[in-house]
Order: structure tokens, then sequence, then C-alpha cells
């Protein structure tokens, strides 16, 4: 068996239970330990069932063996509040943190369009954004790429039911870190970021609305290619990212259409943010662990951030 | 009904909500004489902002002709008795826009959400009521859910802070008796301290009639538009409901032939179409769609050779919410392509 790089999960919620599930199919990522902080939390049962090291005395509870049990990589799937303590003491063990916490104390990091700038620049620490940023910023990126951007808005629609309590007692967080990123990261001069929370039975699939502004007449034969390339890149980790409609070219006006539906690893196919996040999140895992394995990333030359 | 002696705060819309009727592009100078106007007949609270609220200033809902700190600052200065309040949707504004529409002098912050979705607003509503501002929490789209259903969720809204509650019929949609039911348990079920509101869209053609059933189940606070100017068919008009509690004895502080000549010397000339009951405001009303969506339904149908009927009856159908104005071109898309028409 080819050689992986070892991991282990903190918060074994939704989405550490279903980062779990899909880092378990890697090719290149072995999860080994999952940490909590609840010993009763299902999540944390059902990581010991499948044969990983488990704790419910935090980070804390990993650190003395950490090393010895060779993490390099952990994902951080808590909340933002704690995310700053957790990365610091997994960087000092000389692993890499990837934070699915809208956090962000490291660069932002949405895979194809900008995951080779965060593997180049070392970092020890980054950002996965938010569900909405990954699920749009690499359609911003791909008009971008093609001409100058003066203004991208997004618009993300997620089903009551994929939306947890973090997320809802801090909205605008959602909506800064998002906006921020656009600009960032997809290169919109100036960017704009809404969510829309709807409750409807069956829940609807995440559905993302993409707008940009360009400065000069939209070239639309380039953005259509590189629009369909961008879109062939997220679907190599999230199968179900689809463009519905769009582009649309309206003067300067660029709208793409987009439904991102989920694995449906450990939650529903409809929570397609969720399942973004994780796959996003997996996907960065696996590019930094490919670079360790070639031996060009050596974790004790990790920049702190 | 007797509601007689009853007091009731009316509080304007038409340059607000009116602002989805105006593609948000009502000027400065319009809105400074209507504000001067209203707070000469007397109306104690007028809502100024983008039509989606602070920060809507969009693609998706329209970028307005100025933005909300040039309009409050214009319409602050020029009241003498009125308070002037601001909405906030959270997912589109955020807590900076609440405090800059505070810095400028804005009295009352009503945070909006949809009708089960209160927990967005904890951080809203919270600040607001920090701050000391007259702190409204404002449920849309309430006749998606049963009226127990609001309870719980108005009841967060109240935990959070705030001191006034609507009951927002954003679609247009209820019907005399179900107004009735709503605001008669949200008065028996929240604090007697916290002040009830009620929000119509006129596309049935209840605004009136909706709004002085509210009253009469223990609302105090009532939403209108001087000459109906707002979303769909427009909100409840106000000059009429004034001169109907005039003649009901009704105490709401209003002269009624100043606000008629509001509504007719200022409001009505600004309109670029007539607010009325047309086939599409109707089927808002009929199918339950939020009202503003009324406008892009009409651009995505005339765009894409499809039926703006159409298009809102399958909104209704999905049963999407304020704020998806985006899904609107989407759906039209897909109709054409369906009908072979692109």
């Amino acid at each position: 068996m080819a050689e992986k790089i070892k991991a282990a999960i903190i918060g074994p919620g939704n989405i550490g239970t279903d980062l779990l599930m899909k880092a378990l199919r890697s090719a290149l990522i072995e999860p080994v330990w999952m940490v909590g902080v609840d010993p009763d939390s299902p999540g944390l049962l059902r990581a010991a069932e499948m044969g990983l090291k488990v704790t419910a005395g935090g980070v804390d509870g990993m650190l003395p063996t950490m090393k010895a049990d060779g993490v390099q990589i952990c994902f951080d799937a808590t909340s933002a509040y704690v995310h700053a303590e957790n990365s610091r003491k997994v960087n000092e063990q000389g692993a890499l943190m990837i934070d699915l916490t809208p956090a962000a104390i490291g660069p932002y990091c949405v895979p194809p369009v900008n995951l080779k700038d965060a593997l180049a620049a070392g970092s020890s620490n980054v950002n996965m954004v938010t569900c909405g940023g990954q699920a749009t910023i690499p359609m911003v990126a791909a008009v971008s790429r093609v001409q100058s951007v003066s203004y991208g808005e997004i618009v993300a629609t997620v089903s009551s039911k994929s939306v947890g309590p973090g997320t809802r007692k801090n909205i605008d967080e959602f909506t800064r870190t998002t906006a921020g990123a656009v600009e960032m990261v997809g290169g919109a001069r100036k960017g704009k970021a809404i969510i829309v929370i709807n409750p409807a039975e069956p829940p609807l699939i995440m559905r993302d609305t993409i707008h940009c502004l360009t400065d000069d007449e939209p070239d639309q034969d380039a953005i259509r290619k590189s629009v369909d390339d961008m879109v062939a890149e997220v679907q190599k980790y999230v199968p179900g990212y689809r463009l519905k409609n769009g582009p649309v070219f309206d003067g300067n006006r660029v709208s793409m259409f987009m439904e991102v539906e989920g694995l449906g690893d450990f939650l529903p196919k409809y929570a397609g943010n969720l399942d973004i996040m994780t796959a996003a999140g997996l996907r960065t895992a696996e590019m930094f662990a490919e670079e360790m394995l070639a031996g060009r990333f050596s974790l004790p030359t990790l920049a702190s951030v | 009904m007797d509601l007689r002696g009853k007091k009731v705060v009316l509080h304007d819309m038409c340059l607000r909500d009116g602002m989805h009727a105006k593609q948000h592009q009502i000027s400065l100078e319009q809105m400074k004489s209507i504000a001067k106007g209203l707070d000469e007949a007397g109306m104690p609270l007028i809502e100024v902002t983008h039509g989606d609220g602070l920060g809507g200033s969009s693609v998706n809902y329209g970028f307005p002709a100025h933005s909300d700190e040039e309009y409050l600052k214009a319409v602050v200065g020029v009241v003498k008795n009125a308070k002037i309040s601001a909405l906030l949707l959270p997912g589109i504004g955020t807590v900076d826009h609440l405090k800059m529409a505070a810095d400028l002098g804005v009295t009352t912050i009503r945070v909006a959400t949809h009708c089960t979705e209160a927990d967005v607003s904890e951080q809203h509503i919270g600040m607001a009521a920090q701050m000391g501002l007259d702190t409204v929490g404002f449920l849309m789209m309430t006749h998606m859910i049963e009226a127990e259903q609001i309870v719980e969720q108005a009841k967060l809204m109240e935990s959070y802070g705030a001191n006034c509650i609507y009951c927002t019929d954003s679609a247009g949609y209820l019907l005399p008796d179900q107004v009735k039911e709503r605001i008669a348990l949200l008065r028996r079920e929240l604090k007697p301290e916290t002040e009830l509101g009620f929000h119509a869209h006129h596309n049935l053609s209840l605004g009136v009639m909706n709004s002085l059933v509210a009253v009469e189940a223990g609302a105090n606070r009532i939403d209108g538009s001087v000459a109906g100017l707002g979303a769909g068919a427009g909100n409840t008009p106000l000059e009429v409901l004034v001169a109907v509690m005039d003649r009901m004895e009704v105490n709401h502080g209003i002269d009624l032939y100043k606000i008629m000549d509001v509504a007719e010397d200022l409001v009505t000339p600004i309109m670029d179409n007539p607010i009325r009951i047309d086939r599409d405001s109707l089927t808002l009303g009929y199918a339950g769609v939020y009202s503003s969506f009324l406008l892009f339904a009409k651009r995505a149908a005339a765009k894409y050779g499809v039926s703006s009927r159409d298009i809102l009856v399958e909104l209704g159908r999905r049963r999407t919410v304020g704020g998806q104005e985006d899904m609107i071109e989407d759906l039209a898309l897909d109709m054409a392509k369906a009908r072979g028409l692109i």
C-alpha cells in the first residue's frame, strides 16, 4: 500500500464526521485521530468504532502522542472561538492546520483557485473561507482570469436544515468573510456576499448565483470556456457541482447560476454547502500530502502564520 | 368592529418598501419633500433605506440612486417630530450598517428574517437593544406557517431584546381570519409590554381590512404607505386607512387632509407605474409570493418570452422566500429552455 500522510480531525460533529468518511477513502490521507470535548458525543463513538484514536479532552488530549502517532495534518471543524488556540498547539507539534471554521487566521484557500499559492507560501494554517465562498469564488476567479472584474457578488441559498447554530449566531461573519475572499481570492476589486436561508421541505439543494461586473465588454467566448474549465476543476472533488444556467451576459454583467449537490456521505445530499467545505478541506490536505510525500514540503520548515 | 379610542402608531413605508416599486431610484429631493410632508401630517415613524434594507444595494436587488447613508442623512435633517426607522435583513446587511444608521440618527431598527429563521437575528437585535434603540423583530412571509410556530419565533426575537414584534404579510396572502388568529395568539403569548405590529401588502385588496382586524386583535403598530407606494400592489394605503380609522374613532394622530395631499401631490406623481392590483400583483397574493419579486418577474418574462404569471406561480409552488430574487432569472431560463425558446 502506498504511503499516506496521517491526519487528525478536531470536532466530531456533522462536518467532522462527513470529513472523516471522505478521508477514509483518500489515497493520500489516513485519518488516525478524532478529537472532541464530550465523551458521549456520537461522532467520537463512531470514529472509535472506525478504528481511530479518540479523546474527549480536546486538542490537549491528543498532544502528548500526536508526534509519535505521526500526525502531520490537522483539520479543525470546531468553532472560530477556539480555533486560534487549537492551531497554535498543533503547529507547535509540527502539523499543518486546515481551518474549516470562519476564524480565518491563515490565508484563504479555495483549492482550484489558489491552493498552489498556499503551498508555495509554506503556510502552517490555511482557511477554507465559507461554504458559500467555496461554491462561488471559483466562478468569480473564472471570470477575473479572463478580464478585470470591478465587482463580484455572490448569493448563496441554503436549506434551513443545513445551517448550524454557529453560523446562525454570527451570520455577519459569513457575509464579511465571503465578501473579503471574493476580493482576495476571486479577484474582484469589490466583493459582496448575500446568504438566504430557505426552510422548504423537502430541503432545497444549495444554489448559488454569481454576478460579476467587468470593466470592459465581456469576452463571451473566453469567459464561457474559462467557466466550463473551472466547473470541471471543482467537479474533481465535488461531483455534484453544476452550472445550471449561464453565463448570462447583459451589458457588463456576467451571471452564473449554480447548484451544489453533496455526495451524501454523512450529511444529506441537499447539504452541498457543507459537503463542499469538507471536500475542499480534504482536497487541500491531499495537495499538501502529495508535496510532503514527494519531500518538497517538510514540516520543520513551516513558517508560522 | 369597535375600535373606538384604541391608540395606533402608524409607520410609513413609501420611502423603503416604495423603493421596490421605484427600482430604488427615489431622488434625495423626493425623499426630503415626502418625509417633510409626512412629518407635517403627524406621521410618527418613517422608514428609509434601500427596499431590501440596509446593505441591499446589489446586482441581485438593484443598485439604488443613492446610498443608505445619503438617504438617511437627507431625511433625518428635514423632519421635526417624526422618528426615522431602518430595516435590516441579516444575511444582507450587518451590524456595521446598523451602527452607521444609529450614528446618523435612526432611532428604530427593524430586524427582518423569514418567519422560521428568527435565530439569525440574535446579534443584530441584541446590538440594537443594547444601543437603546427601539428594536423591532420583523417576521416575514407569516402566511407560510401556523400561528403557534410564529409565536415560537417571536419569542426568540423577544428574548434577544426586541421590544416590538411584527407579523408581516409579505405576499399579501393572508385572509382576515388568519390575521386575527396570528395577532391574537401573539398578543396572548408575548410579554404584555412587547408591542405588536402588522405589515400588509394590498395584493388581494385586504390591506385596510386586515390592518383593522390586526388592531382589533391587539396590534398597536400598523405599517402602510402613502398612496400605497410599495412592492407588489403596494402596502396598505395610509391615507385610506387614516380616513377609515377617523370614522371608527381610532386614536391615530394623523391629519387626514394633509396626508391625502402628500399622497396626491407628492407620492403619486413620482410613480413609474400606477400602484394597482394588476394580473401579476394579484398572482402574488393568490399564490403567496414575496411582493418585491413582481418587477423582477415582469423583466425576466419580457427578456425570455415566458409568462410572468407562470414564473410567479412556480416561485410560490417552490416555496421561495424573501431575498431569492436571483431565482427568478434562473427559473425563467429553465422555463424558456423547456419550451424551446432558447
